[in-house]
C-alpha cells in the first residue's frame, strides 16, 4: 500500500512524446551522475583506448591518435535503468565501426573495459553497424570527468549501464562474459522497450 | 529501547507532519507524529518516500533532529533550489499532510550519553542536523560530557539552531563558529574554512581520546577527517556522515 | 575529488531490509587489503546499484541491486562479516 503524496510531482518534464520514453521511464532534464566507484582522473598522456582479445592484431591508440580518427555528432536519447530518460542528447565520438574498419575477427561478442575495474557485455551486432560509439565531447564540450571523461561508450540502444564510463578498451570474445551489473541482478541484454531491468526479464 | 530500535525488518508507515518551524530563510524543520514510533537514537535517520499520482516514486534520507520524545519526529531540511523532494518538504507539505516513512535506522553514526566522550562534533552547513540530536539528548539527560561543536556555515544567516545553541551552551558545551563568506561587524570567531589549524586548535588533544562525529556535504567531511589524521587522531575513532555534494 | 561519495550508513535502511538486523555496525574484513571496519564506514556510490567499497583500497566489497521483490547481492571483497544480533 502506498499512498499518494498530495501535490507531489517530482521533477519530470511535461509534454513529452510518450512515443519516445520506453516502459517505467520518466523523462528529465537534469543529467543525473550515477557511479560505481570513485572517479578515475586519467591524464591524456597516459590515456589509450584498445581493441584486444581474439583479432589478428591488438590495436592501441594514444589520446592523439584517437582524436584524429574521423568523428562525428550523435544525437540520440538515452534511457537509466534507475528510470530516468534524456531525450536528445548530443555527443561527438568515433563510431566503434571506425575503430574496428578491417579487423578480422570470429568473435561474437565485446566486453567494454573501463579505468576502475568496471566492466559491461555487449553482443558484437550491438556495437557495430552505426549503433555504438566511443564518445568525448557532450553539448559541444570535453566529456568531464563525472560524465565519464576523457571518454566514455554510447550504446542508446541498450541501459545506460552498458555505456561504460571512462572507457578504455573492447575486448574482442567468442563467448558472452557478463560484465559488472550483469553478473548481479541486472538484465544481461537490457533493451529498454521491453524493459529488460533485471535478470529474469 | 535501544535494542528495539536497532533490530527487525523495517516497514513504511504514515507520518502526520503537525509542525513547522523557519529556522533560517532556506531551512526548516517539520516534525512529524509517527504512531507507535519505538524511539530513537541521536544520529538516526529516518527514509521519507513521495509518491506521485502517477505512481512516480522518490526517496530520501534525512537525520533525526529531534532527541527521542515519544511519538514526535523532528527532521530539519535545507531546501535545495533544483532539488526534487526538499522543495516539496519545505513549501507544499502542511500540518495535517501525510507522508511515508521508515526508521528509525542507523547504528554506526550514533551517539549517546553512556558512550561518554570527550565528544568532538564537527557540522558543515546542513550537517548539524543529527549532530544537535545528539546535543539534544545529553541535553535532555542531564548529561555533562565533555562536548564540543564546531560549526561551519557561509553566514550568520545560515545558523540553524542558532538561539537553541547559545542557550545550551556551558555545563561542559562548548560551540564555536566559523563563518566562511560574510561576518557580521565584530566578529570575532573564526571567518574561514574548517583546516587542519582550526581543528587543532578547537579539538581535544589525541592523548584524551576523543570520539569525533563529522557531518554535512562530502568534500567538507573527507577534509575534516583527513586533518583529523593529520593531526594524530586514531581513524576508529572519527565517525563521518557524508551527505553527498551538495549537503542536502 | 569524489563528491559523490557517501558511507555505508545512507544504505542502512536498505540493509536493514534486505539482512532483517541493523548492518551498519557489522564488522567487515576486505578480502583485498585485509583491513577490517564497520559497514557504515564504507564508501558507498550510488550507480545502476548499490556499490560499496573498501576504504582503504576501493575494492568493491558489495554490490546491491534491488526490485520490488527481489534483491541481488553480491559480496566478492568481504572475506568475514561478523554481526551483532
Amino acid at each position: 500500500m502506498t499512498v499518494v503524496s498530495r501535490g507531489f510531482r517530482g521533477r519530470r518534464a511535461a509534454d513529452v512524446n510518450p512515443a519516445r520514453v520506453p516502459p517505467g521511464q520518466y523523462v528529465t532534464r537534469d543529467f543525473p551522475v550515477l557511479s560505481a566507484g570513485p572517479t578515475p582522473y586519467t591524464a591524456l598522456r597516459l590515456w589509450d583506448f584498445s581493441i584486444i582479445g581474439e583479432l589478428d592484431q591488438p590495436r592501441v591508440w594514444t589520446w592523439e591518435e584517437f582524436r584524429a580518427l574521423p568523428s562525428e555528432e550523435i544525437t540520440r536519447d538515452i534511457h537509466c535503468v534507475t528510470k530516468w530518460s534524456k531525450l536528445d542528447t548530443v555527443w561527438r565520438g568515433v563510431a566503434v565501426d571506425t575503430l574496428l574498419e578491417g579487423i578480422e575477427t570470429s568473435a561474437e561478442y565485446v566486453t567494454a573495459y573501463s579505468d576502475g575495474g568496471y566492466t559491461t557485455n555487449l553482443p558484437l551486432e550491438d556495437v557495430t553497424g552505426g549503433k555504438a560509439w566511443v564518445v568525448f565531447a557532450y553539448e559541444g564540450q570535453p566529456l568531464a570527468p563525472e560524465h565519464g571523461g576523457p571518454a566514455r561508450m554510447l550504446v542508446p540502444q541498450h541501459y545506460f549501464w552498458k555505456s561504460a564510463k571512462w572507457a578504455r578498451g573492447l575486448r574482442l570474445q567468442s563467448s558472452d562474459e557478463p560484465g559488472f551489473w550483469e553478473t548481479n541482478g541486472y538484465h544481461n541484454y537490457g533493451n529498454p522497450w521491453q524493459e529488460q531491468r533485471y535478470s529474469g526479464d | 529501547m535501544a535494542r528495539t530500535a536497532l533490530l527487525g525488518r523495517l516497514t513504511w508507515q504514515l507520518a502526520e507532519l503537525v509542525e513547522v518551524i523557519a529556522e533560517t530563510p532556506h531551512v526548516k524543520t517539520i516534525v512529524f507524529d509517527v504512531p507507535g514510533w519505538p524511539g530513537h537514537r541521536a544520529g538516526q535517520h529516518v527514509d521519507v518516500r513521495l509518491t506521485a499520482e502517477d505512481g512516480y516514486q522518490a526517496e530520501r534520507s534525512y537525520s533525526i533532529a529531534s532527541a527521542s520524545d515519544g511519538t514526535r519526529v523532528a527532521l530539519t531540511v535545507q531546501r535545495l533550489e533544483d532539488g526534487e523532494v526538499s522543495p516539496y518538504l519545505t513549501d507544499e507539505l502542511r500540518p495535517g499532510d501525510q507522508i511515508e516513512l521508515r526508521g528509525p535506522i542507523g547504528g554506526y553514526f550514533v551517539w549517546e550519553p553512556s558512550e561518554g566522550g570527550p565528544l568532538m562534533l564537527v557540522a558543515g552547513g546542513s550537517g548539524i542536523v543529527p549532530l544537535m540530536a545528539m546535543i539534544r539528548t545529553r541535553a535532555a539527560a542531564d548529561d555533562d560530557t565533555e562536548t564540543r561543536l564546531l560549526y561551519s556555515t557561509r553566514s550568520q544567516d545560515d545558523v540553524i539552531y542558532r538561539g537553541e545553541l547559545e542557550r545550551l551552551s556551558g555545563n561542559g558545551l562548548t560551540v564555536v563558529h566559523t563563518l566562511t563568506d560574510s561576518q557580521p561587524p565584530g566578529w570575532t570567531s573564526y571567518a574561514r574554512r574548517v583546516d587542519a589549524e582550526m581543528l587543532a586548535e578547537v579539538t581535544p588533544a589525541p592523548a584524551n581520546r576523543p570520539r569525533f562525529y563529522a557531518c554535512g556535504p562530502t568534500p567538507f567531511v573527507e577534509a575534516v577527517a583527513e586533518s583529523l589524521v593529520q593531526l594524530g587522531h586514531d581513524p576508529r575513532a572519527i565517525k563521518t556522515e557524508r551527505f553527498g555534494p551538495t549537503g542536502g | 575529488m569524489n563528491e559523490l561519495r557517501l558511507d555505508g550508513n545512507a544504505v542502512a535502511g536498505l540493509l536493514q531490509e534486505v539482512f532483517a538486523v541493523e548492518m551498519t555496525t557489522a564488522i567487515g574484513t576486505c578480502s583485498g587489503c585485509g583491513t577490517a571496519g564497520p559497514v557504515g564506514a564504507a564508501h558507498l556510490y550510488r550507480g545502476a546499484g548499490i556499490v560499496l567499497r573498501c576504504p582503504h583500497c576501493d575494492n568493491v566489497l558489495a554490490k546491491i541491486v534491488k526490485n520490488d521483490s527481489r534483491v541481488w547481492i553480491d559480496l566478492p571483497g568481504i572475506r568475514t562479516l561478523e554481526v551483532t544480533v
